[in-house]
Order: structure tokens, then C-alpha cells, then sequence
């Protein structure tokens, strides 16, 4: 289990990392940004609120840097994440908190299910290298290097409309109230499909692209040809000699590469108005509201941390070498 | 020859296709005898793994088969080429008939599963209508004929040794009891302890089981203990064939003698160790002639222009050995 | 010993240092040459755009959210702007953040990859973990808090940014590889005969790292282009004169180009970032398939066999050639 504690150790590090990274951020930045924040709420703010927001953002002269990380640290543990401005009286906290459950399914289902297909689609055009699905490769070239956002501008001036299926924003209908009713949900997933459909084209294109180089890598290796040679099925031989060896760095490479992919996809809920952490984080930026920046920033990091602890643990699952003797 | 079990006929193999192939394998007879060990000898490039991947049609692009049969005898007295096989008729002759064991002790093994997985995924994929169980016990079986404990099938591929991975390979080769196993280097990368440890095992196992070994080295002294007749392969062609009696005591292409320099004998009196002026021709700009003649001590006038043909020697006639060098005129 | 193809199993090994025919041979592919000409196409836009643009791409004019006419090639925006012009002009930004963000991030993962290769020891483990912290933490939200705290950004500091958050991944790849070439034996020699560490990194490593770091470099420019027009549209660096594609699009979609049907607005500015992409990734496949030539689609990859069927070469099953004996005269 010493590679399991060592990954733990990483992550625990790397949100440490982060959490710092988010506390020096404001604070070697040119500038006051708490005096401007104040300036901008004319006045509404408590005394209680504008103390928060000093202990997140502020370079106080008079108290130590190491005291304000503590005091940063504590406020942290409390959940308090200042107030956001967008959305005046509201704490960061609760309005992130809304927000995440729709970029959890969005994101986080379309990230998998596009992983999946790619791979698959990966493995057989390693395999029958000169068919069709190698003429896939520059078409998903050129799809993978179109922003994520501007494809989903396109799919909303192609395939909405009055008329259409498809709606053009928002998470659910505007006229339903969020329940846990079957209403609400087939909503849901109707407003979800054209912003997760332009996600897994982006992102399909690359883990095909990676997937097939690994199986054409892969193919000459040694034990590939051994099970030629052993006569077993072809499917046998692409499924379990070659395509689950090449399936490891692709996998490893899947949990590097979720931190590109998550900004990407955010973007894209942009474009649709979709009521996730993407659509937050711009209005965050119009605003300048840095403590949702902030705490969106923060979220998301952890989010991806845990996904990635997530991709370790499959890793682990799928490499014998990884595991311990027993 | 009735007890043939495998025939090669003027195998040519190539890589790459049209004015750019490189003619690595020219022009190629043998015969595989029953429960007799070939040893097929040279140095790297020479052309004898090409050899033993063409003739199983195992050589990966861009490899081509460029002309030549391959006849198989099977235990019924039919005969099949497999340079006609289709995809199907190949899966099904492999393994069942013609088993190989490579080079790469440490990579021929699928590091992601199983021994056992390993073991009887061959057994299914040739006898669909055998139970798990008696895919276990073949597998425990031919784990204990190689000398290894039952308990080793669960292990993974990383979990064992050189010599032990090698073994396994050797006990899977051997589980659908065919008739003939090819190996390439299989101890190459082994310590020679280990190494003749296996091949004594080997041995053994073939007077037991009675299959045919293809054995392809580039150590010829190990040959000469191991085998029964050794052929010897330089720039694609076979430049000598003789039982491995004679190539030891009286080779007769300069070139094997070369290569009977380049070893340590592990019996009989010590030689000296000389080696072969030179290296291996480019396979892609071969030497008019005879490709040896540049680095040949004994090479006089028609070596460079003319290529000598393989056929016994006026001075041997009437023995089971053949030659192709112009000091050894055939008749 | 070896067969060819069998045995030479180093899928990302290094490239000789020598060997001019080689170089010439990465132009010769030609998805290299492609995505060679494609970006020479751009650089030479991002230079001269500016002066060929037929309008200023800021001024305003009568002619508001109008269709492409002679007059106006790409239409016009809500304010009377020229598209073309704002196309055209805007490229200049693009490359320039996306070469200068790339400059910035391969001399830093070069920097930090190579010495955490190549040195041992706890600091070069800390530098190897440092890159592992940056390479998981999502770099674009990264990117956009630290341009929104900024009191104001130019080209420049975007392309600061860019470059001082998307290093890791180069220097991850660079360590790798640096370790391996550590252990070979010319390196070995080299520092046996008490080479100085630097000379050996120049001379012995860093020319072994070329392509790697040449596709690096390529992949550090895509996703500086990406996060900058990224940028762009959500409203950072959108201020003043300052045009890029993202901004046209940042403009678009404040302005309800979709619902107003105006397709010349944002669809010349997507299809320019995904052909400048399009070019860097083909380069970079030039550059994968120069350095494993494994993944090169060998020309011809179908045969005819001599049952007269035509088949695709593939691994396991060798084809047996139709056309009957060539001479064997060379």
C-alpha cells in the first residue's frame, strides 16, 4: 500500500499547495484589492463581512504574514469564503454550493464517458492502422483545436432555435422550480445534451489521438506477438494483450491532463448559460468578484484532486506492478 | 522424406515492398526431421530470426513474405503450406502445431495478467469446449514439467524471475503438445548457470514428449552440444547444413569455422577464441558473390563475382550435409 | 541480436544528434510541411495584419451588425466595427502571446526538467514534486484569477501568465527523458572523465532533448493561443484597442450575435483559431512520428497477396507477396 500512501501524501500536499498558492495570490498582486472591493459595495457591507474579507484578500503592515496565513487558515475551516459581490448578500460558500452539483454532472459525466469513447475509438485505429478510422484523425484534429466555447456558440446557432429540441441555455426550464421530480430531471438532462455533446467532441479528439499511438507502440511489443502466436482471437489478442497494456499510460495521462480538460469544459457553460461553476466564474470576472474567483478556484482544484486521486486508484486496479505481492 | 514435419521451399522473406525491399531471408530449404533439434545459427542480421518469424508469418510489418513455400506434416500425413493459410487457418495452426518461445524472457509475458490467465487462454482459444478446471489442471501440469510449484500460477509476470519466466514460456509453448517448437534465443539473456539448467531441461522434455525444436542462437557451441543438425545462415542464405558432429569437428564454410572461433566451448578441448575480422553485411548493399568474400581469409577469385550454391561437397558426397562455398565444389 | 522490427521496442527514443539527412526528412512529411506552411501563413499575418487591415479595427461606422458586402468582407459589429479588419488585426496578438508564453514556459520546464533529471538529490526531487503541484492544479482557472487581480493586463503580461502556469507538463516530460539519458553510456563516459556538469548537460543532453523540447514548445504555444482567446472572451484583457479573436468572440456573445443570426461575427474568428491550432498540431505529429517512426503511416500499408486478395499489413500476420520471384542480382 506504500504507492497508495505516497499518492495521499501528494494530494495532501498539492491542496496545501494550492490553498497558499490562492493566500500569496491577492497579496503579491500589485494593488489593495480589499479597498477597491469596498469602494465598489458603497457602504452595504458589515464591519463582520469587510474583517473577512481583509483576513482573505488583505496585506495587513501591521500583522505578521505568518499570523494572517493562520487566521487565512481558520477562516478557511469555518467554510467562510468572504462574500461574493455578483450576488450581494450571499456567502461564496452557498453560492458555489448551488452551483456545483450541475458541474459535477455536466462535466464530470461528459469527462468520463469522452475518455471512454476515445479510447475506444484510439483502439482501433491503432490496431487497423490504414482503415477507415484513421481518416478520423485529422478530422478530430481539427475539431479538438477549436475552443470548447466556440463550438458550443456553433451548436447553439445550428441546432436551436424556436423550433428545436435542443434548448438554448440555462440548466433547466426557466418555468419548473428545482425538485427531485421526474419533470424537473428529464428537464435537466434535455438542457445538458447540447452543452455535454460539444464537450465530448472537443475532448474525444485527443484521447483517440493518444490512445493510438500507445496501441501502434504497443502492437510490436513482445507479448502482442506471443499471443499471435497462440493463435488466440483477434479480439482476445487487441482487447487484452494490447489494448489493456496501452489502456495504462493513457489512463495516467487521463488523470495529468483533468485539469486542462476541467478549465476547457467550463467554458463551455459559458456559452449555454448553464447554472454551473463555468457560468460562475464568468460572472465573477465581470464583476471582479475575487472572492468567488477565488473560492470557485478552490473548489475546483479539490475537485480535481479528488478525480485524480480517483484516476490513481484505477491505475492501481489495473497494473498488477503497482499492487504489493499479497 | 517421410518424417518430415516441417518443409521449407525457397522461403524469401523482405521488408518493405517493390525497389525499396531489403531481401533479408534468400532463397532458404530446410527440412525439420521428427524429434529432431535444428539449430539454426549466425550473427545478428544474418537472417535467421527472420527466418523463423517469416516462416510462422509472425514477422511484423514491414515484412513481407516475398516468395517459397512452408509445408506442414501433420500426425495424419496431410500437408498444408502456411504461406497459403488464411487469418483463421493460422490462429488455428498455431500453438495447436508449431509453438514458439522468443528471445525476450522478460517481455513476452503480458505484464498485466495473470500466469494462469496466461496459461489458459491459449488452452480455450484452441479447445473452446474445455471446462475452467481443466484448463487449470493442464496449466498446473506443464508448470510442474518445467519444474515450477503450482502455487506460482497466481503470480504476475513481474513477480518472477528470468530463468522462471523463460520456464513458463517453455511450459506454455508445451501445452497443446505440439510437434514442433521454435525457439529464438531463449537463454540469451539468461546467466549461463540458468541457462544450460533450462536447455538440459529442454532436452529432456523432448525425448519425452517427442516435438521437433527449431533452435536459433547465435552461439554455436551451445548448438553443438544441444542439437542434432545445425544449419548456418550468413546475409540471408544458408551457407552450411550438417549434423552437429561435423560442423564441430570438420566445418567447411570458412564462416562457420569463424563462428566456431567466437565462443567458448563448454566441452571438449579448448579452442581458441579468434572471432570474424569484420561485421555482417548491410543487408540493404550485399557484397557481389558470396556476401562472406570480403571478410573470408580463404576467399580467391570466384568468391567476389559469382554466388556459390548450396549442395554437398564432391569431398563428402554420399553424407547428410551441404555446403555453399567455392573451396567446396558440389558435384 | 535482432530481428529489424521486432526488438528495437524504444518507442520515444531520442534522436541522433547528427544526421542533416534526417532534419530534411521532418519537412519531408507531410503533415509537417502542412502545418509548416499554415503557420508561416499566420506568422507573416500577425506581422503585416495590422498595416493590410482595411479598416481600423476599432472605428465605428454607420453600417452596424451588416451582413459581408464588398465594402465590408466579414461583415460589420454592433458599433459599425470592420470584422476583417478586427480578424486580420488581431492575429498579431494571438501569435505573439502564444510564441512569448511558449518562450517562457519551455525555458522554465527546460530549466526545471533537466536539472531535476539530471541532478540528484532532495532538491531535485523537490523541483520534480513542484512540477507534479503545478500540473495538477487547473491552470486556467489559475490563469484567470491571477489576470482578474491584476490592475491591468497587456498582451505581455498575459502571455507572463500563460507562461509562468503551464511549464509542468514540458518539465515533466523533459525529466523523463533526461533520466534516461543520464544512464546512457556516452554520458557515462563523459562524466567519467570529469566533464563539468554544465558542459555535459549542453553538449551531451540537451541536443539528445530537441524534439521533445521542439514539441513542448509547440504544445505550450496551443494552449497559450487557447487560454488567451479563452481569456478574451470571458472579459479579461478586453479593454481598449488591444484585439484578438478572443475579443471579437468576448463581443459576439455580449452582443447577442447568435439570436441576431449574425454568423459572420463569430464563426471567421473560431475557424482562425482552429486552423492556427490545426497547423501546431500537425507540426507536432511531424515531430512524434520524426522521433518514433513507428507511428509514420508507412506508405504503402496495403499488399497484394498471392491468393489475390488485397490485405493491410498489420502485426501478427505476415503477407505472403503475389508477384512471382524477383532476380536476386543487387
Amino acid at each position: 500500500m506504500s504507492y497508495l500512501l505516497k499518492r495521499v501524501a501528494f494530494y495532501v500536499f498539492t491542496a496545501w499547495a494550492a490553498i497558499t498558492l490562492n493566500f500569496f495570490i491577492p497579496r503579491v498582486m500589485p494593488g489593495d484589492p480589499v479597498q477597491s472591493l469596498i469602494t465598489r459595495s458603497r457602504g452595504q457591507m458589515t464591519g463582520d463581512a469587510v474583517q473577512s474579507l481583509y483576513v482573505l484578500f488583505g496585506l495587513d503592515p501591521n500583522e505578521s504574514l505568518l499570523s494572517q496565513y493562520v487566521k487565512y487558515w481558520g477562516q478557511l475551516f469555518r467554510g467562510d469564503l468572504g462574500l461574493s459581490f455578483t450576488f450581494f448578500p450571499s456567502q461564496v460558500g452557498e453560492v458555489i454550493g448551488q452551483a456545483l452539483p450541475w458541474t459535477m454532472a455536466l462535466v464530470g459525466i461528459t469527462t468520463v464517458i469522452g475518455f471512454l469513447i476515445g479510447t475506444t475509438l484510439g483502439t482501433l485505429a491503432g490496431w487497423r492502422r490504414g482503415s477507415w478510422i484513421d481518416a478520423l484523425i485529422p478530422v478530430t484534429t481539427f475539431l479538438s483545436s477549436i475552443p470548447y466555447f466556440w463550438l458550443g456558440l456553433i451548436a447553439i446557432a445550428l441546432l436551436t432555435g424556436p423550433d428545436s429540441f435542443f434548448p438554448a441555455g440555462n440548466g433547466y426550464d426557466t418555468g419548473l422550480t428545482p425538485a427531485w421530480d421526474w419533470e424537473f430531471i428529464g428537464s435537466a438532462v434535455q438542457h445538458s445534451l447540447l452543452p455535454a455533446i460539444t464537450i465530448l467532441i472537443s475532448s474525444m479528439a485527443g484521447w483517440i489521438l493518444s490512445m493510438r499511438n500507445m496501441m501502434v507502440t504497443v502492437a510490436s511489443e513482445d507479448y502482442v506477438t506471443v499471443a499471435h502466436a497462440k493463435g488466440l482471437p483477434e479480439r482476445r489478442v487487441m482487447v487484452g494483450y494490447a489494448a489493456r497494456n496501452a489502456l495504462l499510460p493513457n489512463v495516467s495521462g487521463f488523470a495529468l491532463s483533468l485539469g486542462f480538460i476541467v478549465g476547457g469544459t467550463l467554458l463551455v457553460e459559458i456559452v449555454f448559460s448553464y447554472p454551473g461553476l463555468g457560468f460562475l466564474l464568468f460572472q465573477g470576472v465581470g464583476t471582479k468578484d475575487y472572492p468567488l474567483l477565488q473560492g470557485i478556484f478552490l473548489i475546483i482544484t479539490l475537485s480535481v484532486l479528488l478525480a485524480n486521486f480517483v484516476a490513481d486508484l484505477a491505475y492501481m486496479l489495473l497494473d498488477p506492478r503497482t499492487r504489493r505481492e499479497g | 522424406m517421410s518424417d518430415a514435419v516441417l518443409e521449407v521451399k525457397n522461403l524469401d522473406v523482405d521488408y518493405g515492398l517493390g525497389s525499396e525491399a531489403v531481401h533479408a531471408v534468400r532463397d532458404v530449404n530446410l527440412v525439420l526431421h521428427r524429434g529432431e533439434v535444428l539449430g539454426l545459427a549466425g550473427e545478428s542480421g544474418s537472417g535467421k530470426s527472420t527466418l523463423a518469424y517469416g516462416l510462422t508469418r509472425l514477422l511484423p510489418p514491414p515484412g513481407v513474405i516475398a516468395g517459397g513455400e512452408v509445408i506442414y506434416h501433420a500426425e495424419n500425413g496431410d500437408t498444408a503450406d502456411i504461406m497459403r493459410m488464411t487469418d483463421e487457418e493460422l490462429r488455428e495452426f498455431r500453438w495447436a502445431e508449431t509453438a514458439i518461445v522468443f528471445q525476450g524472457a522478460m517481455n513476452s509475458l503480458n505484464p498485466v495478467h495473470k500466469i494462469s490467465t496466461q496459461m489458459t487462454d491459449v488452452i480455450r482459444a484452441h479447445d473452446p469446449d474445455s471446462t475452467p478446471r481443466s484448463r487449470l489442471d493442464r496449466a498446473k501440469e506443464m508448470l510442474a514439467l518445467v519444474g515450477i510449484s503450482a502455487d506460482r500460477l497466481e503470480a504476475y509476470p513481474h513477480q518472477l524471475s528470468g530463468g522462471m519466466r523463460q520456464r513458463v514460456m517453455i511450459g506454455m509453448a508445451l501445452a497443446l503438445d505440439p510437434r514442433l517448437v521454435i525457439m529464438d534465443e531463449p537463454t540469451t539473456a539468461l546467466d549461463v548457470v540458468i541457462q544450460r539448467q533450462i536447455l538440459g531441461q529442454l532436452i529432456e522434455l523432448r525425448e519425452r514428449l517427442g516435438f521437433s525444436v527449431l533452435f536459433i542462437t547465435h552461439d554455436l557451441s551451445l548448438l553443438v552440444e544441444f542439437s542434432d543438425r545445425i544449419a548456418i545462415m550468413y546475409g540471408g542464405r544458408i551457407v552450411e547444413e550438417a549434423p552437429a558432429a561435423d560442423i564441430y569437428r570438420d566445418s567447411l564454410h570458412p564462416y562457420s569455422d569463424g563462428l566456431l572461433h567466437s565462443f567458448p566451448a563448454l566441452r571438449g578441448p579448448r579452442r581458441e577464441l579468434t572471432g570474424i575480422p569484420g561485421s555482417p553485411p548491410d543487408l540493404r548493399a550485399m557484397p557481389t558473390g558470396c556476401a562472406f568474400h570480403p571478410r573470408c581469409p580463404k576467399a580467391f577469385d570466384p568468391c567476389a563475382t559469382t554466388l556459390p550454391v548450396l549442395g554437398i561437397p564432391e569431398s563428402h558426397t554420399g553424407q547428410q550435409r551441404t555446403v555453399a562455398c567455392w573451396l567446396h565444389p558440389i558435384h | 541480436m535482432a530481428t529489424p522490427s521486432v526488438v528495437d521496442a524504444t518507442p520515444v527514443a531520442a534522436v541522433p544528434v547528427k544526421a542533416k539527412r534526417r532534419r530534411l526528412r521532418f519537412i519531408a512529411s507531410p503533415k509537417a510541411a502542412i502545418g509548416l506552411g499554415m503557420m508561416a501563413f499566420f506568422v507573416i499575418l500577425a506581422i503585416i495584419g495590422p498595416f493590410i487591415a482595411p479598416y481600423d479595427p476599432s472605428e465605428r461606422s454607420n453600417a452596424l451588425v451588416e451582413a459581408p458586402s464588398a465594402a465590408h468582407w466579414l461583415g460589420t459589429t454592433h458599433l459599425g466595427q470592420d470584422v476583417f479588419s478586427q480578424l486580420v488585426s488581431g492575429t498579431r496578438s494571438v501569435i505573439l502571446v502564444g510564441l512569448l508564453a511558449g518562450v517562457i514556459a519551455t525555458i522554465l520546464s527546460l530549466l526545471v526538467g533537466v536539472t531535476s533529471g539530471y541532478l540528484s538529490g532532495a532538491g531535485a526531487e523537490s523541483l520534480s514534486a513542484l512540477s507534479n503541484v503545478f500540473l495538477v492544479i487547473p491552470a486556467l482557472p489559475l490563469i484567470i484569477i491571477i489576470t482578474s487581480i491584476l490592475p491591468e493586463t497587456t498582451d505581455v503580461t498575459i502571455a507572463l501568465v500563460i507562461g509562468l502556469t503551464s511549464w509542468a507538463w514540458g518539465a515533466r516530460v523533459l525529466r523523463a527523458q533526461t533520466l534516461s539519458l543520464r544512464r546512457r553510456d556516452y554520458v557515462e563516459a563523459a562524466r567519467a572523465t570529469g566533464e563539468k556538469t554544465w558542459r555535459i548537460i549542453i553538449f551531451e543532453i540537451m541536443p539528445n532533448l530537441t524534439a521533445v523540447i521542439a514539441s513542448n514548445f509547440i504544445g505550450t504555444v496551443i494552449f497559450a493561443v487557447t487560454s488567451e482567446i479563452t481569456l478574451a472572451f470571458i472579459g479579461v484583457n478586453t479593454s481598449g484597442d488591444n484585439w484578438n479573436w478572443g475579443t471579437i468572440l468576448f463581443w459576439a456573445q455580449g452582443q447577442q450575435a447568435l439570436a441576431q443570426g449574425a454568423w459572420w461575427w463569430f464563426v471567421p474568428a473560431g475557424l482562425a483559431i482552429a486552423l492556427l491550432g490545426t497547423a501546431l498540431s500537425l507540426l507536432n505529429f511531424g515531430i512524434d512520428e520524426f522521433v518514433s517512426p513507428r507511428l509514420r503511416g508507412n506508405g504503402k500499408s496495403k499488399v497484394k497477396t498471392v491468393d489475390g486478395h488485397t490485405v493491410r499489413m498489420r502485426v501478427g500476420f505476415t503477407p505472403v507477396l503475389g508477384f512471382g520471384r524477383k532476380d536476386d542480382t543487387l
